[in-house]
This record gives structure tokens, sequence and C-alpha cells, in this order.
């Protein structure tokens, strides 16, 4: 059985002004995760990528169908489903090292194992001596190690990440995708993340979902078996090229799709 | 010409504090080019010096500092005590919709009742004793530090409340270690302005009914037509208030180091 199941999770938002129509954001989808699973979810803008992981996090309400978590329905958010946003959502009152620990104080956890597992976490993502700044000293491949360090420090059953790299330049997006596996691939973790880049997707997942445009359902469930530990090294192998090459049509197709739907719109 | 009037340009800190010294000092020739010359008679603006002079018989001769004490302890007793009602249930509005619901009309119509009004009514209800002078701040301040917490913490940043949740965190902690916190800088920043108008309210109140105080004194010297004593404890007044502000400030910079700038 699987740890996290998606069955028929759909998600209509009511028009915004009185007489407007409504706006189906995901057609119903289905998802079975496997533990341990890295699922990448690749779609074109609008297609209810941020929707379908938030309706996960338990952030957002389906429409219908709904999320089973160990064969519970998830109700609303928890611990058990730790999620990163792509906008900066570090609690700016906080140093690096209490940010990493805000869950486990909600938790009520004692002081010296806070300590423990911030420590751990704090030297997982090299920040060790930051432990002590503000935020906003921190650049933004920082402040996206730590918020994924306070999601993990929780130790999470699912890891949900919705474009946690997109604000970040090249290089350093590049450097965060090598830090997150090499995590992935020593810790084991399920792990949903939502991204734009196709290279990153592939580089990263073990299954790469790709989504329809608006109203997004799911297009295809793509495996990726290429070996682990995965280094930058398998950016430039031909099995790469060709996963490349195979989700680049896809997402075009549904990309002319969506832009389509935008000017008849 | 262009150099100092292009948009958005900054200047100097050397330029900037000259400037504003200017200013002052312009105003201040202008004042007493008027009544130097004899364009307005000492009887309805004393000039510079013999305000100067005036301020030091109040300090000196008249007792001025208790005063000045007498007041500030009044504004800050009104303006603590509404403090302590109003951030409370600010919070609670901005954080909760029903409780908004509940409150936002009433002390929206509240607020726009003048405070000066009720002095009549609260001498009637409370006499002419300290109780009605905290009073008439009290409600000048309340309702607007209520409404200003409620918008602040109820446009907290949804990441910053989404994030905690997934967390594990339950709305009390939400509210008391998300919310609460993440409002801080800009509630203080509130306090301040709303101190400055407490200001205002405290000489209305001191101007009925008191025996002492900065606004009593004002009133007591317009029976004298000393302009020049009414003239030195409005600039009083503006004194304190700037000392007041730049305290304010310097604690915000201090308590909230954190905050983006
Ligand atoms: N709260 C909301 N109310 C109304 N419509 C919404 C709401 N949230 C999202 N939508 C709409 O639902 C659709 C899917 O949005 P969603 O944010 O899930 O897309 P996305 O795939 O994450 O896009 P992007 O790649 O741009 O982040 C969009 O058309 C969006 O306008
Ligand atoms: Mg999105």
């Amino acid at each position: 059985m699987s740890s996290l199941s998606i069955e028929g999770v759909g998600r209509v938002f009511p028009p915004a002004r009185r007489g407007g129509a409504d706006t189906v954001a995901l057609q119903p989808t289905d998802l079975q995760v496997a533990d341990n699973d890295f699922i990448t979810i690749l779609g074109p803008s609008g297609c209810g990528k941020s929707t379908l992981l938030r309706i996960v996090a338990g952030l957002d309400q389906p429409s219908s169908g709904r999320v089973l978590m160990d064969g519970q329905p998830v109700g609303g958010p928890g611990p058990d489903r730790g999620m990163v946003f792509q906008s900066y959502s570090l609690f700016p009152w906080m140093t690096v090292r209490d940010n990493i620990c805000f869950g486990l104080r909600e938790k009520g956890l004692p002081k010296p194992q806070q300590k423990e597992i911030s420590d751990y976490f704090l030297e997982r993502v090299g920040l060790r001596q930051f432990a002590d700044h503000f935020p906003k000293t921190l650049s933004g491949g920082m402040k996206q190690r730590t918020a994924l360090a306070r999601a993990l420090a929780n130790d999470p059953k699912v890891l949900l990440l919705d474009e946690p790299f997109g604000a970040l330049d090249h290089q350093t997006r590049a450097l965060m995708q090598e830090l997150l596996l090499g995590i992935w691939e020593s810790d084991q973790k399920t792990v949903l993340f939502v991204t734009h880049d196709i290279e990153e997707a592939i580089f990263l997942a073990n299954r790469v979902v790709v989504m329809t445009a608006r109203p997004g359902r799911i297009k295809c469930d793509i495996p990726i078996d290429m070996p682990h530990p995965r280094t930058y090294k398998v950016k430039t192998t031909q099995e790469f090229a060709d996963h490349k090459a195979r989700l680049t049509e896809e997402i075009r197709v549904e990309t002319i799709r969506a832009d389509a739907m935008a000017v008849s719109a | 010409m262009s150099k100092w009037f292009t948009p958005l340009k900054p200047v100097s800190s050397g330029r900037r504090i000259t400037l504003g010294i200017l200013g002052f000092v312009v105003v201040v020739a202008l004042w007493w080019a008027v009544t130097a010359s004899g364009l307005v008679k000492p009887l309805f603006l004393a000039g510079p010096g013999a305000t100067l002079l005036a301020g030091y018989g109040l300090f000196f001769e008249f007792g001025f500092l208790g005063d000045v004490a007498v007041t500030v302890g009044r504004v800050l007793g009104g303006f603590l005590i509404a403090t302590a009602v109003a951030v409370p249930l600010g919070i609670a509005m901005g954080a909760f919709k029903s409780v908004e619901a509940f409150f936002e009309p009433l002390i929206s119509f509240a607020r726009y009742l003048p405070a000066s009004a009720f002095i009549p009514l609260l001498i009637l209800w409370a006499g002419v004793g300290e109780a009605q002078k905290l009073s008439v701040i009290f409600i000048g301040a309340v309702f607007q530090i209520c409404l200003m917490v409620a918008v602040i913490v109820g446009g907290t940043r949804a990441e910053l409340v989404e994030a905690a949740y997934t967390l594990g965190a339950r709305n009390r902690g939400v509210v008391l270690r998300v919310m609460l916190p993440a409002a801080a800088p800009q509630i203080f920043e509130t306090l301040r302005l709303v101190l400055g108008w407490a200001w205002t309210y405290v000489i209305v109140a001191e101007l009925i009914g008191a025996s002492a105080g900065i606004g009593f004194m004002i009133i007591d010297a317009q029976r004298f037509l000393d302009t020049g004593q009414m003239i030195f404890g409005i600039f009083v007044i503006g004194v304190i208030g700037l000392v007041s502000d730049y305290l304010f400030k310097q604690l915000n910079r201090h308590l909230f180091s954190w905050a983006a700038s």
C-alpha cells in the first residue's frame, strides 16, 4: 500500500464576482505515491500544480475526491506533511536555528533535543556558521536551505515543495538540487516537488508527472530509472537527454494549448 | 538646479541636517521680523526674545516643570490604558474574523466621535479630576489603535501562517507565535503615531477644568494676555513630542532589529 494516495482530487474555485464563471483549477486527479518516491510535477503555468500540492498539505480543501495518508483521509494541515514555498516564508524575527526549531517547539520537544536536531540539519544544509543569523541577512539560497531544514527537522512523512528554487539563480539552483537529492538519497523521504524546470524535474525524480494545460489533469507519469547517487554529471548523459527531449515535447504541446486558451478566453 | 530636484535622489546626511535646521531658522527669522518691525503688536504675538524670557520665568518662578510633569503623566497614563485595552482587542479582531465582524462597525463609528466633544459629558460623569483627563485621551486613542492593530494583524503574510500550520502549529500557536511577532513592529509604529495624537487631546482636556498642566498654563496666560508664555507652552509641547517620537523610534529599532528596513 502506498503512504500517500490522491483519489479523484479536483478543485473548482467559485467566481470572484457574482455572475462570473467558476474556475476549474484542477480536474479530478489520481496519484498513488509509494514510500520514498521522489515525484516531480511539471506543467504549464496555471494548470493547478500549486492547488494540488496545497490540497495535499491540507491548506486547501478539494471540491471532489480525497487525499489519504496511510489510509486516513487528510482533514487539514499537519506536521506529517512538511511544505517549502517558493516565496520566502521564514519567520523574520527568528534566527536560522529558531526557524529550524519552530515545529519542534510547537510539538513541545525538550530544548536539548531541539538543539541536537537543529545542529544536525544546520550541518546538513551547510548553515552551521549562520545559526544565529536573522533571515534578512541571508542570501536567497540560504533562506531556502533554512526553509528546507525547517521542514525536514519535523521529520514529515511527506515533503511538499512548490517551486522551492524558482527564485534562485541558475548556479545556486543547481547546488540546491544536489543538496536536496543528497538528503533524499541518504535519509529517504517521500517527496512531491513542483517545478517549471524540465532538467530539474528529471535530475531529482524517480517519477516525473506531467500535467495538461488548465484545467489540469495528469497527462503522463514517466519513471526515471537513472541510478543513484546522482551527481550533476548525469545531466550530460544520453539517457538524460532522451528524457529531456520527450518531456520538452510533452510540455510544449501543453504550453501552446494553454496559450491558445488564454487568447480565446 | 536640476541636481537638487531629481526625483527620489537621496541627499547626504550632512545636507539633510543643514536643511532641517534651516527650516527652523527661516521660521524664527520671519517671526522675529514681523514682531521686531512692529508689524504685529506684542499684545498679539510676543517676539522670540520675549518668548524665551517668558519661558525662563515659567520654569524658575512659576514651577512650570511641575505642569510639564503633570501633562506628561496624563498623556502616558491615558495612552497606556488605551494600549492595554486596544492592542489585545485589535489582535483578536485581526486574527478572528467573527470578532472583527462584531466589533468593526461599532469601533469604526466610535472612531469618528471627536474625543474633545466628550469633555462636557466626561466632566459630568467623572468630575474635573484626573479620571476625566485620562478618559479624554483614552477615548481619543483607543479606537484608533484598535482598528489599526486589527488591520496590521489581519494583513499577516499568508505564507507565514501557512508555513506554521504545516509545521504542526495549532490556532493558538499561530496567533501567539506567528501573527503577534510578525505584527509587532508595525503595532509599535502605530503606537508611536497615536502617542503624537494623544498630545493634542490632553491639551484640549486641560483647557477646561484643570488646575495644573501645560494646557492649564496656556489658558492661565491668556487671562494676562501673556502671549510669550502661551507660545512658549506650545513650543514645549512640540519639543516633548519630538523627543518622545525619537525615543520611540530608537526603541523600535532596538527591539525589532530583525525587521528588514
Ligand atoms: N484562491 C483562488 N481563487 C480563485 N482561483 C484560483 C485560486 N487559486 C488558484 N486559482 C486559479 O486556479 C488555477 C490553478 O492555479 P495554481 O496556482 O494551482 O496553478 P499552478 O500550476 O501552480 O501555476 P504556476 O505554475 O503559475 O504556479 C489558476 O487559473 C488560478 O488562477
Ligand atoms: Mg504554482
